[in-house]
């Protein structure tokens, strides 16, 4: 069993927090198949959220197909995550540095660095969705 | 299913002040809905005209589908947590129990002992001798004992230090995911709803200046940064609630259907605070006046501008 948390900070609304919680705990292996996640009574009675919020978060784990709900008994992980794009993290982590490296000799500092990264990956995102 | 709460043209007048000036409300069952503004807007009165301790001077009110009234099947469905949370103080925790057993036809009990055992509570301790936090979950325990479908709860957690404030919304939102009950509580802080809330109305200045489910209000507010922008040629869509300007850059916080399409805006999204706050400010609730007090005169003529 997990517990979440809560950043009220992040700017991340809490029901996405919870989801990136889950799918982080199944990537670093504390979640497995089958393993039944807190309950929603669980969930609200530790971090006083609104009970809908951690429903949402659920029923957007059963979209991505990681979860699955057992009325009256529970929320269950049904599926497993990173295991296949994990193979692929190497090569692409050797081609950031490489890119970072090649970043600092042009002269950016850190958050130019930062700044750039970002910027590409929103209007990367920008253009799978035009 | 009806509305927990709908009111139309709703008004109460005290002499000549309107301390609740046309309210038009629509809040469906389901939700835990945070009723915010700053003291004095007129809250308590809107939340005592839901529960028929006053009678409205204009405007019609209903609740779970009927006006309040103080017929007992009425009362029966909806629980009331008055400011303060006012409990006896020479009546003991068990003598607050047998209370509510007496009064309430739908009493639960079994419920009611399980939560004093769980808060720790003495039923032989007297209520004035309480913690505030302690009088606070008397209070919650009597109300929602009665097993109401619509819990309405006045400024519950403002008297309370931070760790009793927790504990008390910890086991309000226990009840909610337990027995569905749709609540609508009070506070003149946005962070105290902030994670309980999934619709909030804010009232200010006697008047209701925005409500929706959270999560919509969240997707319909930027906040755009970008160089200076005249507000009078934004589209049609983007309603401006605050603007700021220096001689280079305006800042504005928008509400928008759509998305923004100009690319020389950097558009963030807004939290639910910042949110609240610009509405308030908006409505004149703030009590500094800033540079940019124009913005409705500006916001009036973009509408007939276009």
């Amino acid at each position: 069993m997990i517990e979440f948390h809560l950043d009220s900070r992040s700017g991340v609304s809490p029901y996405l927090q919870i989801v990136q919680q889950v799918r982080q705990a199944m990537r670093l292996g504390l979640l497995h198949q089958g393993d039944q996640l807190p309950t929603v009574k669980e969930v609200v009675a530790q971090l006083a959220i609104n009970p809908n919020t951690v429903l949402k978060a659920y029923r957007e784990l059963e979209h991505e197909g990681l979860a699955s709900a057992r009325p009256g008994v529970g929320t269950f992980v049904t599926g497993s995550l990173g295991a296949e794009s994990l193979a692929a993290h190497g090569p692409l982590r050797q081609a950031l540095q490489r890119w970072i490296t090649k970043a600092r000799r042009a002269g950016l500092d850190d958050e130019s660095i930062e700044a750039l990264f970002r910027d590409s990956f929103r209007s990367a995102g920008e253009e799978d969705i035009a | 299913m009806s509305p927990v709460l709908s009111a139309r043209g709703l008004g109460k007048r005290y002499g000549r002040r309107w301390a609740l000036h046309e309210c038009d409300l629509h809040v469906p069952a389901g939700h835990v809905v945070g009723l915010v503004g700053p003291n004095g807007a007129g809250k308590t009165t809107l939340l005592h005209l839901a529960v028929g301790l006053l009678t409205p001077t204009a405007g019609r009110i209903e609740v779970l589908g009927n006006p309040p009234s103080d017929d007992p099947a009425q009362l029966a469905r909806v629980g009331f947590v008055a400011q303060d949370t006012p409990t006896y103080s020479r009546l003991t925790v068990g003598d607050h129990l047998a209370l509510g057993a007496h009064m309430n036809p739908h009493w639960d009990g079994a419920m009611a002992q399980r939560r004093i055992e769980d808060l720790d509570l003495d039923p032989k301790q007297r209520a004035g001798t309480l913690s505030g936090g302690q009088r606070a979950q008397l209070a919650l325990t009597l109300a929602v004992a009665k097993r109401p479908e619509f819990l309405i709860l006045d400024e519950p957690v403002a008297s309370l230090d931070p760790l009793a404030r927790r504990e008390f919304l910890q086991d309000l939102m226990e009840v909610v995911a337990e027995h569905g009950v749709s609540v609508l509580l009070s506070s003149h802080l946005v962070a105290d709803l902030e994670r309980v809330c999934d619709y909030l109305v804010v009232l200010v200045a006697s008047r209701v200046q925005v409500a929706g489910e959270v999560e919509e209000l969240l997707g319909t507010h930027r906040r755009l940064t970008g160089p200076r922008h005249d507000i009078d040629a934004l589209p049609r869509d983007q309603y401006v609630i605050e603007e700021s300007h220096t001689d280079r850059q305006s800042t504005l916080l928008v509400r928008c259907d759509g998305p923004v399409l100009d690319p020389s805006w950097t558009v963030e999204p807004l939290g639910l605070e910042d949110l609240v706050l610009a509405y308030m400010e908006q409505a004149g609730g703030g009590t500094r006046r800033r540079r940019s007090s124009n913005a409705r005169s500006n916001v009036a003529k973009l509408d007939v501008a276009q």
